[in-house]
């Protein structure tokens, strides 16, 4: 049994001209100490689905799909109050925006103890002891001393550590990481990256990173799916990918690495597919 | 390009420094904070030199000295061979037309209130006593140029794409026909095909208009791609500085190698590497 399974996902918006759809009939499946990442551009609904299976999105989007099993149980029956005892206990999720998803007003001591007390029901004494175990964990330096420190008071690489650190207070079974370096240095990005590898290596659990980077898909993920414009493009293990892409698109993406640069311009993503994102095999039928 | 004379020094920095000072409170003496430390480089027409760093080691605030945005504390900047006075009010227009610069977020670097024509027509406005029709003349061939359409010339910024807008912060840049084009950050913005379209309009226009770019990034894949020269920043100090090649191929800094070994490597073998060593560890 998968530990989370989406079949036939779809998110629809309603706008001023109908509805959008940003999400068109996605499966995802994720094992149990399995690296999934998943790829595409901004608007092809990666951060979506996976905030359809948070349940973040706001009450005006419809969401429908076939099933969506969570150690085989569906998610989507649950009750509000039910689903919110498995968000940020035994799913939990790390923001793109580490400064902005913290609380400006509360110290980063109160915020990961609140998750300790909501659901551990841990006492006071115990709480903080494990939020500084959690803290040192992180490698934020101090634990001790940040406990009382504001998130403005911190440099946003010690902002993501404290959302890592609260992400996983709870020990989760899966852990989404929504772009969690994009708005970070490389030299930064390196270090978060190591941690949450090490982190899901040591505690086994399953990783969901979703991001545009190609570089960070090949430094982390065991097996990948490329989203384009609401669709699933493809879905391979990571060599594979990398190796022998299928679909168009996914060539597309990498021949658009600059480190990938033949001649003195880049390939876009354009002028390799014209807007035509359907798998290669069409191409040799339409001739 | 041999056709073009291309050994002149378009842009050189002599031993630049800016200092900040933090006001002190009751208590607390003032305190001096050294952004740039005295930095020093030369840059060919028509070249790229690409300055790298974390956030932090002074190389945004270099380029707003470089386009008269700062005072530097102290030191030289010659542009064109001639010597800058960049003391507040003896700046004229002329030495700030040879210079733009392009900011790093294009949804916060253009008037939400302001229509793409208007946009770029203001440079003109202010600086020439060319017509209303000229002006437009002139906005709408350059929409053309950078990849965008007449049509556009109405609309408001919020119409348009994180790629199409910095096209526009590109078209405005070059109003006026500037000698120097300092980019911060351009394109980290960007989704990764958007980055290559506007990477490409960049190497376009450069070669058409003959441009010198000072080209601020932490991505290395995109340095290695567009630059000539690279200096690297650590603390206000460069502390690497020479052409792509030899900064490539034999980085001397620990900063550097630090660098290079944080970021991602996407070729195959090293996907290879990576599994086999996750394989062995879980064994």
């Amino acid at each position: 049994m998968s530990l989370l399974q989406i079949d036939n996902l779809t998110v629809e918006f309603e706008t001023s001209t109908g509805w959008f759809r940003a999400v068109d009939g996605v499966s995802i499946k994720v094992d149990k100490a399995e690296v999934l990442a998943i790829v595409g551009e901004s608007g092809s609904g990666k951060s979506v689905s996976m905030l359809a299976v948070m349940g973040l999105l706001p009450a005006t989007a419809k969401i429908t799909a076939d099933r969506m099993l969570f150690e085989g149980q569906d998610i989507q029956k649950l009750s509000g109050s039910e689903r919110r005892k498995l968000i940020g206990k035994d799913i939990a999720m790390i923001f793109q925006e580490p400064i902005a998803s913290l609380n400006p007003c509360f110290t980063v001591g109160f915020q990961i103890e609140e998750v300790l007390r909501i659901h551990l029901g841990l006492d006071k004494k115990a709480r903080r002891a494990r939020a500084i175990e959690l803290f040192k964990l992180v490698g934020l330096p101090n634990a001790e001393e940040r406990m009382h420190a504001f998130p403005h008071q911190m440099s946003g690489g010690q902002c993501q550590r404290v959302m890592i650190a609260i992400a996983i207070a709870c020990d989760p079974k899966l852990l989404i990481a929504d772009e969690p370096t994009t708005a970070l240095d490389v030299t930064i990005q390196k270090q978060i990256l190591d941690l949450i590898m090490d982190l899901q290596a040591r505690t086994g659990m399953g990783l969901i990173m979703i991001t545009h980077d190609m570089g960070v898909v090949a430094e982390t993920a065991d097996r990948v799916v490329v989203q384009y414009k609401g669709r699933k493009m493809e879905e391979a293990d990571v060599l594979s990918l990398f190796e022998n892409p299928q679909s168009n698109y996914t060539k597309a993406l990498l021949a658009a690495l600059p480190e990938n640069a033949t001649g003195d311009r880049l390939t876009t993503v354009s002028a390799f597919f014209d807007g035509n994102p359907e798998p290669a095999p069409s191409a040799g039928a339409s001739a | 390009m041999s056709d073009i004379k291309t050994t002149d020094t378009m842009l050189e920095v002599r031993d630049i420094k800016r200092d900040y000072e933090l006001p002190g409170g009751f208590m607390k003496p003032k305190k001096t904070l050294h952004a740039v430390k005295g930095v020093s480089f030369k840059l060919e027409r028509g070249k790229t030199l690409a300055i790298v760093g974390e956030s932090g080691c002074g190389k945004s605030t270099l380029a707003r000295m470089i386009t008269f945005i700062d005072e530097p504390t102290s030191g030289d900047l010659i542009i064109d061979g001639k010597k800058m006075d960049t003391r507040p009010g003896h700046l004229t227009s002329d030495m700030r037309q040879k210079v733009q610069i392009i900011f790093q977020n294009p949804y916060g670097s253009l008037n939400p209130r302001q229509k793409i024509g208007d946009v770029l027509g203001e440079p003109l406005a202010i600086n020439t006593d060319l017509s209303a029709a000229e002006r437009r003349n002139r906005a709408t061939e350059m929409l053309i140029k950078v990849g965008l359409g007449p049509e556009h010339y109405n609309r408001y910024p919020h119409m348009f794409s994180g790629g199409q807008r910095q096209r526009i912060a590109i078209a405005r840049a070059l109003m006026m026909n500037p000698k120097l084009l300092v980019l911060d950050e351009p394109v980290s913005a960007l989704d990764l095909s958007v980055q290559a379209q506007v990477l490409n309009l960049l190497a376009d226009l450069q070669d058409e208009f003959n441009l010198t770019y000072v080209f601020i990034s932490h991505d290395l894949s995109v340095v290695r791609y567009i630059a000539d020269e690279v200096m690297v920043m650590y603390f206000g100090e460069a502390v690497e500085y020479g052409t792509r090649d030899e900064v490539f191929s034999n980085p001397k800094h620990e900063y550097t190698q630090t660098l290079f070994k944080a970021t991602p490597k996407s070729d195959v073998e090293s996907i290879r590497a990576r599994i086999a060593a996750k394989k062995a560890s879980a064994a």
